[in-house]
């Protein structure tokens, strides 16, 4: 096959991107993706099927057959799970990634989120580490990809929010009933409620129109193409300039190094399974936090025994995702307007600033709840089933309001990706093995950022209140799977530069969560995107030619 | 408004029967009616799962679950996405109908309402597992997306209050045409 400059792997919110940057800087780019592409014409109201209940599968991969991985509970009992079940920390395999159906949420991550060893010391048992890089170093790029990919809301109600330099690129939706209650209420209680900022078209933009305001949204393909993703932005943009071929239903193996110890691209199975290689000057790796760090270890060779990246046993590492708390609020009058996307409205008070705790997290309503989502949610003495549980779906299912938030997670050096000995996928290959837990820390913040939404929902009217603070027995990684293939200055203790540029070869990048070093109190999309803008940047400035010299 | 009806869904060897026969039926100039059954269950065990899932979800104003569709529900993903699932199924009707005979003499599709619910109250605390099973995939069935067999009519969206799905917007944007970005 012909050789490329630059071999990007995975076409999701970061891969997209940086095909983008890449390819309209005038390097030749092939982009593969295991999955296939999807458009609105694919969009299925599924309550059962979809990425986010996914009884039934996953409506956007991958598939549960032949794709299995491990999980190690806390108390040390390895459990083989498929794509659909919760623990297996799934990401979306199609073009776009998860960007294809996520909710959309697209915040900038606060300046203390890049400075967090610095903030708060080092919890004990935790690998909490500083960013090499600074919110001010991402801010051109945040707004970049608000402006390319095309965000919506309003920040202007808050102060705890990063310097900006331009506005949103578009007004938020106009708000919802329970925007209207919690608004007034969250005022009261002396915070700063505002519009959350969603990749969502409120207006036409981009040549898309704006939201139609269903209920399918979070975990769904959007129907109108008003949801903005790598599919619909950068990938087609991309493909445009000629310079871009997408390989979909293409999974890679392995990347290839020569004698010298430099990639020289990489192996794959192709839409027929068969076995391919596409050599390249440079190899991007941005196939997500967990597979991203798997492809890594699965490149062994003589002169990397453990893996490509992983001299120093960092590769899988600190692997975080988001840990989500909340509370549930129960009211005598009517909440819900069947309006979506649902979430509108959020704080940011909280994310940083606990006495003696560590971090936070932002607190929003949640996405429409469909009624599979609302039948183990009701008021803590109704009965499971039955007459009792029937009616109390009928008095709360729209007499009820969720907040919730991602609280930002403290690493640890445990929680990991590594290779499971014994079970393969449908490739043969080594399937992802997930162990550790979340940090107790984390834990105890969550707990009172449920009281917080509590409070919240209580000021707002609620007749009574449910906590959502639970205690998984696994690794959190989730959707919002991050830290595998940390940055940072030292080789010891991180796998990439501030570049993204592995610290052992030169010619290869990790672009996507896996580089996050902390993940922040906030949905990662719009940081993995701006991280993607800013690494593109730093490669295209140190291209040279047929070469690269960093 | 999609309308779901009770589909008879045939597996390939029957379907391959059924065409046989309607070709012969054809040919000797009479009908042949459509053979009812499941992809799964056997009547017998239909029965019982019917009674077990009208407990979960029983009749008021709005239909039960077996009113509903939930049984094409399970029956439906016994051959799909729960294949996993079927040995559970079989065994944990069989020991329901046990503990049915135990104590009442009869197997639970031919007991009262009343006798039924102290029975399905008793599967919850001996057979949790089959028991939480069945909860699930009885809420998935009435609760979850039409597609599948179940919440027959939208009934328990419209129950709740819920709009069906509205296919705004399909027509206002083409698709097909320009560019994404």
């Amino acid at each position: 096959m012909k050789r490329v400059n630059a071999v990007v792997v995975g076409a999701g919110a970061a891969g997209g991107i940086v095909a983008k940057e890449l390819s309209t800087a005038g390097l030749s780019v092939v982009l593969l993706e295991r999955g296939q592409w999807y458009t609105a014409n694919d969009c299925r109201k599924d309550d059962l099927r979809n990425q986010r209940t996914t009884v039934l599968g996953n409506a956007f991969g991958p598939e549960d057959d032949g794709n299995p991985r491990v999980v190690v509970d806390c108390r040390g009992v390895p459990h083989t799970v498929s794509p659909s079940e919760g623990s297996y920390s799934n990401n979306a395999a199609c073009v776009g990634g998860g960007t294809l159906s996520y909710g959309a949420q697209a915040w900038r991550y606060l300046p203390q989120d890049f400075r967090m060893r610095s903030t708060y010391g080092v919890p004990i048992g935790s690998s909490l580490e500083d960013w090499p890089i600074s919110y001010d170093d991402l801010e051109p790029f945040y707004e970049k990809a608000e402006y390319e990919i095309g965000i919506s809301g309003d920040y202007s109600g808050t102060p705890f929010h990063g310097p900006r330099r331009r506005p949103l690129p578009m007004p938020p939706l106009p708000p919802n009933r329970e925007f209207e209650i919690l608004e007034p209420a969250a005022k009261r209680l002396g915070l700063h409620p505002f519009h959350l900022p969603m990749a969502r078209n409120s207006i036409p933009y981009n040549g898309r129109g704006p939201c139609m305001r269903c209920r399918w949204c979070c975990g769904f393909a959007c129907e109108v193409d008003a949801k903005n993703g790598s599919q619909n932005t950068v990938i087609p943009t991309a493909l445009a300039t000629g310079n871009c071929e997408l390989r979909t239903q293409s999974t890679v193996k392995e990347i290839l190094t020569d004698d010298r110890g430099r990639a020289r691209g990489v192996s794959y199975f192709d839409a027929n399974g068969h076995l391919q290689e596409q050599s390249a000057d440079i190899v991007v790796v941005s196939a997500c936090a967990t597979e991203s760090a798997r492809l890594l270890l699965n490149s062994k060779s003589r002169l990397f025994p453990n893996g490509l990246g992983n001299r120093n046993d960092q590769v899988g590492r600190h692997l975080q995702g988001h840990h989500y708390t909340g509370a549930i609020g129960y009211f005598d009058f009517e909440t819900y307007d069947d309006v979506g996307p649902g979430a509108s409205i959020a704080i940011t008070d909280y994310n940083h600033g606990t006495k003696g705790l560590c971090g936070g997290g932002m607190l929003a309503n949640e996405f429409i709840r469909l009624p599979i989502h609302m039948v183990d949610r009701l008021p803590a003495n109704t009965p499971r089933w039955g007459l009792g549980h029937k009616q109390a779906m009928r008095d709360f299912h729209k007499r009820s309001i969720v907040i919730i938030g991602p609280t930002q997670q403290i690493p640890t050096a445990d929680g990991r990706v590594t290779l499971d000995p014994t079970v393969r996928d449908k490739w043969r290959m080594p399937v992802i093995r997930l162990s550790g837990n979340v940090h107790p820390d984390t834990f105890d913040i969550g707990v009172v950022q449920a009281e917080r939404a509590e409070a919240w929902l209580k000021e707002a009217g609620a007749v009574s209140t449910s906590r959502m603070a639970g205690r998984p027995a696994t690794v959190s990684a989730g959707q919002h799977q991050a830290g595998t293939c940390r940055m940072g200055n030292d080789p010891k203790g991180s796998v990439v530069n501030r570049n993204c540029q592995i610290h052992d070869v030169d010619n290869v990048f990790v672009i996507d969560s896996s580089v996050h070093v902390t993940n922040g109190g906030f949905n990662p999309a719009l940081t993995i995107m701006a991280v993607a803008y800013f690494a593109s940047n730093e490669l295209v400035r140190n291209w040279k030619g047929t070469g690269f010299r960093s | 408004m999609r309308r779901i009806k009770r589909t008879v869904r045939l597996t390939r060897r029957q379907f391959v029967a059924v065409s046989a026969l309607s070709g012969a039926g054809l040919a000797i100039g009479c009908t042949v009616r459509e053979k009812s059954g499941w992809d799964f269950l056997r009547e017998d065990q239909a029965s019982t799962l019917a009674a077990v899932c009208d407990q979960i979800v029983p009749a008021d104003e709005f239909p039960s679950a077996s009113q509903a569709g939930v049984l094409s529900y399970i029956d439906r993903q016994l051959v799909r996405h729960y294949r996993r699932h079927r040995d559970a199924y079989r065994t944990g009707l069989e020991r329901a109908n046990e503990l049915s005979r135990q104590r009442f003499g009869k197997e639970i599709a031919a007991l009262t309402a009343p006798q039924q619910l102290q029975i399905v109250i008793a599967i919850e605390k001996q057979d949790p597992e089959f028991f939480n099973l069945v909860r699930s995939h009885t809420f998935e069935g009435y609760y979850g997306s039409p597609r599948h067999g179940g919440n027959r009519d939208a009934v328990s969206w419209r129950m709740l209050g819920l709009a069906e799905p509205p296919l705004r917007g399909r027509a206002q944007y083409d698709l097909t045409k320009g560019t994404a970005s």
